[in-house]
């Protein structure tokens, strides 16, 4: 076993330890398993929704979309500070909502809101669809670090095993508090490893980043900047408004605010969030560094970069430190997802069909669908050839489609019913996996001009938006309070 | 104040209409392309005017808040 394999299994095992400390002396019931009991402040809500949002894909996804991509890449520095923005004013009444009616998930919230059970089945099938991709990367990340931790003596499919393994068995140990105090841990590795990549690299190799741009300019020129057709402007404008929307639309995400004691630590983070967003920065100089030094890795091989560059720079217990945190970046938003996959099929799929089912049940039906998820993850994740920012944004073209009937139902008198509602997720659900399982893209479509390069997903969500006012505007089956339109 | 609510716009326009005119990789800025460094300029941005949105909204100046 290499130093570095060592030193990733040793951060494996505080995880774990973590884990099991945080769980002591609490009764897991559904409530403390899945949102903590409601009771973390500030500083762990922010760890929390940090922690989700900044995983494996900020680690290995943002280097290997720089490497990759060049330009494009700079997207992700503004999709989650705008959803910074929103969560300002959105946020804090879905808060106080889920605490009034006591919701576990996102799909209660739609269910209440609509009063129907059958939307809120709906929308936890759209959550579930959205997590796998997302859950897919977690374990594609893994892959790589234990892999090229190991030097190659692990394969990327027996690592992906591992790692599967690892995280299933932190989440069923701990549940969510175990997500809060890794994140703390995760939060304080991640920071120290990626700012020093981020300035260590361009120095050493070319000594400043003014210089390592210049080197890069003058070899592909542009490539710094976002191309005039594909990733053009308007994909950009597109894809960062689609994503912005869609960042707390993530069943996992949505359900970390009910983990809060006030509403005020929302408005607290819209603040310094933004901030924290900074880190792409280094990421980014750690993929840009890697294009002239490792040069020639292509398709969902990009996701290598850190790590190639990393090999060829450092000792192998520094290869060590860093796979450790790579672990800690999957971990804590890995847990984060299976936990909400398991809540969304046995609170929001089974119960409404098994009305005698308690919530002792169902905390127990949680339990026993985490390794199920995580073995379903694992297939496609051994199967699928894409890069981590494929994924991520395939599952955000996903979630996206309930931002309509969500943004609806924070108004005071909501204009949309539950047909509209689910007609429109229906459709653009379907518009989503059309485009993706056909592979049709508007570039195809030539007479659309610079419109070519808008986003499938906002492709998507137009139609949602067309079919769920159109149905909105259909003569109600039962009277309502206000004429419809 | 209501208005100062409506500073929250000027993320999403530096964002969203910015690249289109700043698309360039030179001049470098602080050592950053053009648009690398007017994005890293609209994050610190984004963060400066939602401060200030924190501390202008009486919500905030509550004891506690129960709503």
């Amino acid at each position: 076993m290499s130093a570095a394999l060592a030193i990733v299994a040793a951060g494996f095992v505080l995880a774990l330890a973590l884990g099991l400390y945080a769980r002591s002396g609490r009764e897991m019931g559904l409530e403390q398993w899945t949102v903590g009991g409601r009771g973390f402040g500030t500083a762990f809500v922010f760890l929390l929704m940090a922690g989700e949002i900044y995983t494996t894909f900020t680690f290995l996804g943002g280097s290997g979309i720089a490497y990759g991509k060049g330009g494009p890449a700079y997207y992700i520095l503004c999709y989650t500070t705008l959803a910074y923005v929103t969560s300002y004013w959105l946020l804090p009444p879905v808060w106080a909502y889920a605490k009034r009616h006591g919701l576990y998930t996102q799909p209660d919230f739609f269910a209440r809101k609509y009063d129907s059970p059958a939307l809120g089945m709906l929308v936890a099938l759209v959550g579930i669809v959205a997590l796998v991709p997302y859950m897919v990367l977690q374990f594609k990340g893994l892959g790589i670090i234990v892999s090229t931790a190991s030097y190659g003596a692990i394969s990327p499919a027996v690592a992906v095993w591992i790692g599967a393994a690892a995280v299933t068995a932190y989440v069923v140990v701990s549940g969510v508090h175990g997500s809060a105090w890794t994140a703390v841990l995760k939060d304080i590795s991640i920071l120290g490893v990626v700012v020093f990549l981020g300035l260590y690299l361009p120095l050493h190799y070319y000594g400043g980043y003014e210089a390592l741009f210049r080197a890069i300019e003058t070899e592909r020129p542009g490539f710094l900047a976002l191309p005039e057709h594909g990733q053009s402007p308007v994909w950009f404008s597109t894809t960062v408004l689609l994503t912005a929307l869609g960042a707390f639309m993530w069943p996992h995400t949505f359900a970390s605010l009910y983990t809060a004691k006030d509403p005020r630590a929302f408005r607290r983070n819209a603040a310094i969030l933004p901030l924290y967003q900074l880190i792409n920065l280094f990421v980014f100089m750690v993929g840009f560094v890697a294009v002239l030094q490792v040069p020639g890795l292509t398709g969902p091989d990009v996701d290598l970069a850190l790590f190639k560059l990393s090999l060829q720079s450092f000792p192998p217990w520094f290869v060590g430190v860093i796979g450790a945190t790579g672990v800690l970046t999957a971990l804590v938003p890995g847990s984060m997802i299976l936990i909400s996959g398991a809540t969304l099929i046995a609170n929001n799929l089974v119960r409404p069909l098994r009305p005698s089912q308690d919530d002792a049940a169902t905390a127990r039906l949680c339990k026993a669908l985490v390794p199920v998820i995580a073995l379903v993850c694992v297939g496609f994740a051994l199967s699928g050839g894409d890069t981590i920012v494929q994924l991520l944004l395939m599952g955000y073209n996903f979630v996206t489609q309930l931002f309509p009937c969500f943004l609806a139902s924070l108004m005071r008198r909501n204009p949309l019913d539950r047909r509209a509602a689910a007609a429109g997720i229906v459709a653009g659900m379907a518009t989503v996996a059309v485009t993706s399982l056909s592979g049709l893209s508007l570039s195809k479509l030539a007479f659309l001009g610079p419109l070519q390069d808008v986003n499938v997903g906002v492709a998507a969500l137009a139609v949602n938006l067309i079919v769920t006012a159109a149905v909105a505007r259909l003569p109600a089956a039962q009277p309502r309070p206000r004429a419809a339109g | 104040m209501q208005s100062i609510r409506w500073l929250a716009a000027l993320p999403f326009l530096g964002m969203l209409v910015g690249p289109f005119f700043l698309n360039r990789v030179e001049p470098y800025i602080l050592g950053l392309p053009l648009l690398l460094a007017w994005l890293v300029a609209c994050v610190v941005g984004t963060a400066a005017v939602m401060a200030v949105i924190y501390v202008a909204d009486p919500e905030n100046r509550r004891p506690e808040d129960r709503r």
